[in-house]
């Protein structure tokens, strides 16, 4: 499969057909889509409408845009007009979209052919898509292991090469971490640098829409495409925006700290191993790198509980319009008002979106918002001024983006807190708005997760976006293509 | 004693005004009342997921100019929170409300007792929130509709202190706070459309205490009426606990206008917690000092103030002052006019009668008369210099209003309605008078003074309203010489 960036080249040149670009993608979903559950609607037809527009334009002697004739899929809480938009749930089933999100908008007007939206996580609460009320997507680099999440349908449906990119969302880890798991890059851009405009809210102060793509320069591509201010979302930068794309991508002298935390023992030896490797290659490309002493970081260590603190009070807030008047399927009628609540939301939500609503219930409630909330808040602010601190010596900071590899289907999702472990060195840049990248930086070689990808973290300080994009492509430009995944063996 | 005298009622109330902004809160969905249902709405303020609030700004600046008007300090650094809890109609099961950063706080605001006298009430705080939809439960139907076009409109609740200590202080606070947001253009504040709502907190404590009792919420009266209603009720079942030897308890009424009673909602136990935080997807925002002073300096003359120098420097009566600060755009017209005329109670007199009048009689608002505030001045001169008489200046307004291309002199002289001064002509009207009504001559000068004003009358019919009612009196009486001589 062909990247965004030469597919959009050669349609705008006119070497490519935008609807035959369209097709071999269609053909590649209908083939491996299967064995992988990327997809919870592929939504053909409406591929085939968007690679008609962009032909038509063609025709016309218009430029279709920058994403010219590219498929890309959206992970399926963005709005696209007409379009189901499930979020993984069963209260959601059945609904169509009213309007499109900004990022799909974006998409549309530089030329992207939109191909179905996939699948994750119910609400994006997870790190496996196992949470998801329509299955669990598989993980194209062996299909008995979870891709991760929870953007998992889209990391798959990029790793499968199905198509070159698609957008997922991040509160937690939710683009990088399944990136990590299936071999291929995932930006979370700075918090508000992309409109959450259509994007249905987990944790509003965490959440962030980013690109998940086979190659650094799509990422960045894709993120040029979809960032920026956007009025709908009061929380969207206004500032300067420099292009991902045509920052210069060398290392030289970049100056990249590995804080110690970041290599924390519940890190696996084998993926520390190829982090090891990685960083060494970005020493070899000419950047200082260096690992800062334990002390750096000193309140990493609650970032998972401040990130489900957090993430889970503003989801409990969120989620409170899925009270069953106007989402979900038709429910047996309860005699009283609450008890109809509380019958639709039982039985439509899944146990993880249950769980995580009654914890922020409880974290925000009288009493005990103090305690918990409030507390999250404080710890929250200490954190973002500890990275603050690091980014005074370093340009970016580098470690794992996974503590593991892909894990088996059902491993972790019977204990909660394992599940929750997946974010460790995720949560902690979510929770201080930081852009991060995950690119892959090769496969284990030994132990549990043998043969399987392994992510490398690179993060920047806020509104660094293109810098933290522009080090991911120089990366990749060291070390070479990343490895493909057996389902694209198959296409050589 | 009796329960009245024992007891003395501290009343605080939470008002809701609707601010007069021409789009919603968050949306750009029109606000406006009397549409067909959900007809006003879209993704936003339905709710749908993945949607975004974006402030009005407008709502923010009427917000502050209300704040201004009630004497607030206004926050530089503000935010919105969100207040959680579920009803079908609040689409979102939160409402975008403001929490421990209130727009506007701590207000010192006027208010006259219909006796005159002035008091003053604490404001604690006025913030920004949305209005949620309405639900309807049609008749004979088991069944309630959600109508969603109020959804997201912006209000502005006022919290005054525990400063009310009667119905009637809540009243007069109450109608002052309408006039003077009416005036600064904050809301339209039309109890009928729901735009101006109030809760009352009501408790009693022995009369010379300061203590404060426990306190109920009457929540959702929504007309004056009401109100006074509610409190007195309120005020009557509380004194009849305490006077028993019981407890006031904390709960949540309603008030029954057709019993007259108020029964408890809910109590303490049921109370909503509302787990407030921070609305992540609205940042803390700057609400700039020197634009605040801008609408600081933009602020009209509040009525209050209009009020005390109506009856103070203008020497206008307590009851013209009242009426002319009622509504800002007639103390604007009396402004306009009696610049020009300089004569205070001529000019009111004139407007409240003649003006109103025709505004009745047309069915059109103030500022649509063609009898504009200059064209009034010309009148209200013309009479006082005597040019005609003022039942002839009567029919003068009328005709003004349909002839607005004509002087008020000009059309005096056209339609004949120049006073008669002139001695001459006054004499042979008043000898005419005096000559056919020999009766009532007679029975004048037989000791009935009061019939005087009858011969005065005949006059002026006779003149067809054109006599100089003062010279012609003077005339009558030189002619006949005073009562009870004869």
């Amino acid at each position: 499969m062909l990247s965004a960036t030469a597919i959009a080249a050669r349609v705008r040149s006119g070497e490519f057909d935008p609807q035959e670009v369209t097709e071999a993608a269609i053909r590649r979903l209908e083939a491996r889509d299967p064995q992988v559950h990327a997809y919870l609607d592929p939504d053909l037809e409406r591929a085939r409408r968007c690679a008609d527009a962009v032909a038509e334009t063609l025709r016309r002697g218009e430029d279709p845009g920058r994403l010219a004739g590219v498929p890309v899929s959206l992970k399926d809480n963005m709005a696209v007009e007409g379009a189901t938009l499930t979020a993984g749930s069963r209260i959601l089933e059945g609904y169509r979209a009213p309007y499109t999100s900004h990022v799909a908008q974006r998409l549309l007007a530089e030329g992207a052919v939109l191909l179905g939206r996939t699948n994750l996580d119910e609400f994006a609460m997870g790190a496996s898509t196992e949470n998801s009320a329509y299955g669990p997507s598989r993980n194209p680099w062996d299909r008995d292991r979870v891709p991760g999440g929870s953007s998992g349908g889209s990391a798959a449906a990029v790793a499968a090469g199905i198509v070159p990119v698609a957008l997922g969302s991040e509160t937690g880890g939710s683009i990088r971490q399944p990136a990590a798991l299936c071999g291929v890059t995932g930006f979370k851009p700075t918090y508000g640098a992309v409109s959450r405009h259509g994007l249905v809210a987990f944790g509003s102060s965490l959440d962030v829409i980013g690109p998940i793509a086979c190659h650094a320069e799509d990422a960045a591509l894709v993120h040029d495409v979809i960032a920026g201010h956007d009025p709908r979302d009061a929380t969207t930068w206004t500032g300067e925006r420099p292009s991902a794309l045509t920052e210069r991508a060398d290392l030289e002298g970049l100056r990249i700290g590995i804080p110690e935390e970041f290599l924390d023992d519940a890190v696996d030896a084998r993926v520390l191993e190829r982090v090891s490797a990685a960083i060494a290659q970005l020493e070899e490309g000419g950047a200082i790198t260096r690992v800062v002493p334990k002390g750096s970081l000193p309140s990493m260590h609650l970032a998972i509980p401040v990130y489900y603190l957090v993430a889970c009070s503003e989801a409990s807030s969120n989620l409170a319009r899925f009270d069953g008047i106007r989402y979900g399927p038709a429910r047996e009628e309860a005699a009283e008002l609450h008890e109809r609540y509380a019958a639709t939301r039982a039985g439509l939500f899944g146990p993880e979106v249950r769980r995580r609503i009654l914890l922020g219930t409880f974290s925000l409630s009288a009493g005990y918002a103090d305690a918990w909330y409030k507390k999250a808040l404080q710890v929250r602010r200490l954190i973002l001024d500890e990275f603050r601190a690091l980014f005074a010596d370093y340009d970016l900071l580098a470690g794992p983006t996974s503590p593991f590899g892909a894990f088996k289907i059902g491993e972790r999702s019977k204990d909660p807190y394992a599940m929750y472990l997946c974010d460790l060195l995720t949560a902690p840049a979510c929770l201080a708005g930081l852009p991060s990248v995950s690119v892959p930086c090769g496969l284990a070689r030994k132990g549990a997760y043998k043969g399987l990808p392994v992510g490398l973290s690179l993060t920047g300080p806020a509104g660094h976006d293109h810098k933290v994009l522009a080090a991911a492509r120089a990366y990749e430009a060291v070390r070479g293509a990343p490895e493909r995944s057996p389902l694209q063996e198959d296409e050589a | 004693m009796t329960t009245a005298t024992r007891w003395e009622p501290v009343i605080g109330l939470e008002v809701h005004v609707h601010l007069a902004t021409s789009s919603k809160m968050f949306c750009r969905c029109e606000a406006r009342f009397g549409a067909p249902p959900n007809t006003l709405v879209c993704p936003v303020c339905t709710s749908q997921p993945g949607t975004l609030p974006v402030l009005n700004a407008e709502a923010l600046r009427r917000g502050v100019l209300a704040g201004l008007a009630l004497g607030c300090t206004i926050d530089p650094h503000t935010k919105f929170d969100r207040k959680n809890y579920f009803y079908p109609d609040l689409p979102k099961g939160y409402q975008i409300s403001q929490f421990d950063r209130p727009l506007c706080r701590d207000g010192r605001f006027r208010y006259r007792m219909p006796d005159g006298a002035d008091r003053e009430a604490t404001i604690v705080r006025a913030h920004l929130e949305e209005d949620s939809g309405k639900i309807i439960h049609p008749e004979g139907m088991d069944l309630s509709l959600v109508d969603l076009n109020r959804a997201g409109t912006p209000l502005l609740e006022i919290v005054s202190g525990p400063d009310l200590h009667s119905p009637e202080e809540a009243m007069a606070y109450l109608q002052e706070l309408r006039r003077t947001l009416r005036a600064v253009g904050a809301g339209d504040c039309d109890m009928e459309k729901g735009g101006f709502r109030c809760d009352a907190n009501v408790s009693l404590r022995p009369a010379g205490t300061e203590t404060l009792g426990t306190r109920t919420e009457t929540k959702n009266l929504n007309s004056f009426k009401f109100v006074a209603g509610a409190l007195q009720a309120e005020i009557e079942r509380q004194g009849a606990v305490l006077d028993g030897g019981g407890e006031v308890v904390q709960q949540t009424m309603a008030y029954d206008p057709v019993s007259g009673r108020t029964r408890p909602l809910r109590g303490k136990e049921d109370a909503h917690d509302y787990r407030y935080f921070p609305e992540p997807d609205l940042p803390e925002f700057r609400v700039d000092p020197a634009w605040v002073e801008t609408l600081r300096a933009s602020l009209p003359e509040l009525p209050h103030d209009r009020h005390a120098r109506y009856t103070g420097e203008l020497g206008l009566s307590a009851g013209d002052a009242d009426a002319l600060v009622a509504e800002r755009e007639l103390g604007d017209y009396f402004e306009a006019a009696v610049a020009i005329t300089g004569r205070p109670k001529e000019t009111a007199n004139w407007l409240l009668t003649e003006v109103l009048r025709l505004v009745n009689e047309r069915k059109i608002a103030l500022g649509e008369l063609a009898l504009g505030p200059e064209r009034l001045a010309e009148l209200v001169q013309l009479v006082d210099a005597g040019g005609v008489s003022v039942q002839a200046g009567r029919r003068l307004a009328t005709e003004m209003e349909v002839r607005p291309d004509a002087t008020a002199a000009a059309l005096a002289e056209e339609l004949d309605l120049v006073q008669v001064s002139d001695d001459g002509a006054l004499r042979a009207l008043v000898d005419e008078v005096v000559g056919q009504e020999t009766d009532v001559v007679e029975r004048y000068r037989g000791g009935n003074a009061g019939l005087l004003n009858a011969l005065l009358g005949s006059v002026m019919k006779a003149s067809r309203g054109k006599a100089d009612p003062k010279a012609a009196r003077e005339l009558l009486l030189e002619t006949l010489g005073p009562a009870g001589d004869g």
